[in-house]
């Protein structure tokens, strides 16, 4: 549904993630079955390295100020921060963007960015959620290739955020162990191809599904963890320590 | 890539290499005859399904299962826009472009689940134009002679599709090449849907009055006005995951319609069958 701009979402310039009050995931007592149990069970396999700890420069306050070094973790819990990492940046990314929209954006644009945009937040914070104690801290973006004044920088950006996106899920998926957090998974999928799908019509009406997107066997993009993050680098000062993630 | 050179190389540490995969020494040879029909792309998606079947104990009946039932609704979607492309009612060149995209798309999918559950020993589901009646039993008299309902119809294949797909994503998970394809498909549904929603706004036939389209679903709605579709959208106004109530959350002004709208739904096995058993003849 539309929205306008005077819905105003919390945001803090350097840091993705606004220091929210956060509940714990466990405390949510509706949550039941596969993914409780094992989100119960699963402490962070990999502490983090202790000197790198210590070394961790945080810009903002408490765990979700922006920091200079994350570490994704192993299992399911760093594919799931991994997700985490990508719904911040694409979060931040159409939040700023409609602080000060491009000149001349048409109501339709509003409308569409303006879901979009509410999209990716309810997906950042609802991993943060689940995620709980193990999720990483908030990520420092940069934006700076970006011009913000330019529908095309703007809507191109957005376009090349969802591809990367619905290809991240759909590599993603494979490294998963758990069927109810695979679900999950594809529950957010398809809402990005249709961000994807939605963002290329936009740009080019018709471009839904062109053969930049969709291969000689109808089969859609897909992208490694290490793929994924060489392009979000592009976005991302923060570094993300990704070599505990599993491969298989 | 010569797959015969890997299968052999692999006998070498493992004798029963051949009964493993496919129970026969002749079937495997029907295997690597019949892969050379099979894109290039495709091939690792086969091979992958056999190794996982004979390596990692996947229940292949389950998984042969699942893509006949994926491969039977792409057989409704592609023979749906065979007729589609053909009807001479399509308005314009920007739609019979994006409908022509669909159409081969279904093919491709037709022909790539095909060639894996062949590959995995099973046998294709197999139907013709004369399996289907896109009436649906005289609900939609005018499919393929007014366009709007042609659209409304379209949309309600796609939205399905994707929720299709999602619902049998667990079932495929012993097997990463089979759950990476269907994943990969079943984000290309969501393409098509998306786009067929967008070709819907701007026609404008029946959308409900009140009722703003979007690409994405909002609650339940199904944006199209007959009841007859409502089984489609059943479900999708979910706004609570894995216990975590997304309107509001953390104090962000979520909305109810946007929480729906962020995640999209699966349906079961039963809930797609019952939902496209008016469409065969």
């Amino acid at each position: 549904m539309p929205h306008d701009l005077s819905k105003e979402v919390p945001l803090i310039q350097t840091s993705v993630e606004a220091a929210m009050p956060r509940r714990k995931f466990l405390a949510y007592a509706g949550l039941s079955a596969g993914a409780l149990l094992f989100a119960a069970s699963c402490k962070k396999e990999t502490s983090q390295d202790p000197s790198l700890t210590s070394n961790v420069n945080s810009l903002g306050g408490g765990k979700d100020g922006g920091k200079a070094v994350v570490s994704l973790g192993s299992g399911d819990i760093g594919i799931l921060n991994y997700a985490y990492a990508l719904e911040q940046l694409e979060a931040a990314f159409y939040t700023r963007a409609l602080q000060t929209p491009y000149a001349g954006i048409s109501d339709k644009e509003m409308e569409y960015l303006s879901d979009v945009r509410d999209h990716e937040i309810a997906h950042r914070e609802w991993f943060k959620n689940v995620l709980g104690d193990d999720r990483i801290g908030g990520l420092i973006v940069n934006f700076s290739s970006i011009n913000f004044d330019s529908r095309d920088s703007v809507l191109g950006t957005a376009k090349a955020l969802e591809d990367v996106g619905v290809s991240a899920y759909n590599g993603a998926g494979e490294l998963l162990q758990s069927a109810t957090y695979l679900l999950f998974a594809g529950k957010i999928v398809s809402v990005e191809a249709r961000h994807a799908a939605a963002l290329r019509d936009m740009l080019n009406y018709g471009s839904f599904a062109d053969s930049t997107a969709v291969d000689m066997n109808g089969l859609d993009l897909v992208r490694t963890p290490a793929e994924v993050l060489a392009i979000a680098s592009g976005f991302i000062s923060t570094k993300i320590i990704s070599k505990d993630l599993p491969t298989s | 890539m010569n797959f015969s050179n890997i299968i052999e190389e692999i006998e070498k540490v493992d004798p029963e290499v051949y009964e493993k995969l496919n129970g026969r020494r002749s079937a495997m040879k029907n295997f690597l005859n019949f892969s050379g029909k099979v894109t290039a792309a495709a091939l690792p998606v086969a091979i992958g399904g056999m190794f996982n079947k004979a390596y990692a104990g996947s229940p292949t009946s389950t998984i042969t299962d699942v893509l006949n039932f994926a491969l039977t609704l792409e057989y409704i979607e592609w023979e749906f826009y065979k007729q589609v492309v053909a009807s001479g009612i399509i308005p314009s060149a920007a739609a019979i472009g994006a409908l022509t995209t669909i159409r081969d798309h279904e093919a491709e999918h037709v022909a790539l689940l095909t060639s894996v559950i062949t590959s995995l020993g099973a046998t294709p589901v197999y139907f013709t134009a004369a399996s289907f009646d896109y009436t649906a039993k005289g609900t939609f008299p005018t499919v393929f002679t007014d366009y709007g309902v042609l659209l409304a119809v379209a949309q309600t294949f796609e939205d399905t599709g994707v929720r299709a797909y999602k619902g049998q994503a667990g079932n495929l998970i012993s097997s990463n090449e089979i759950l990476r394809a269907a994943l990969q498909i079943h984000s290309v549904e969501a393409r098509h849907a998306a786009h067929v929603r967008e070709m819907r706004r701007r026609y404008g036939a029946l959308v409900p009055p009140g009722v703003l389209l979007q690409p994405w679903i909002t609650l339940n709605q199904s944006g199209i006005a007959t009841p007859a579709v409502d089984a489609s959208y059943a479900g999708e106004e979910l706004t609570n995951q894995a216990g975590v109530n997304v309107v509001g959350i953390n104090g962000f002004a979520i909305t109810a319609e946007d929480a729906s709208e962020a995640f999209d739904e699966p349906l079961t096995k039963e809930q797609v069958v019952s939902i496209v058993t008016p469409f065969f003849a």
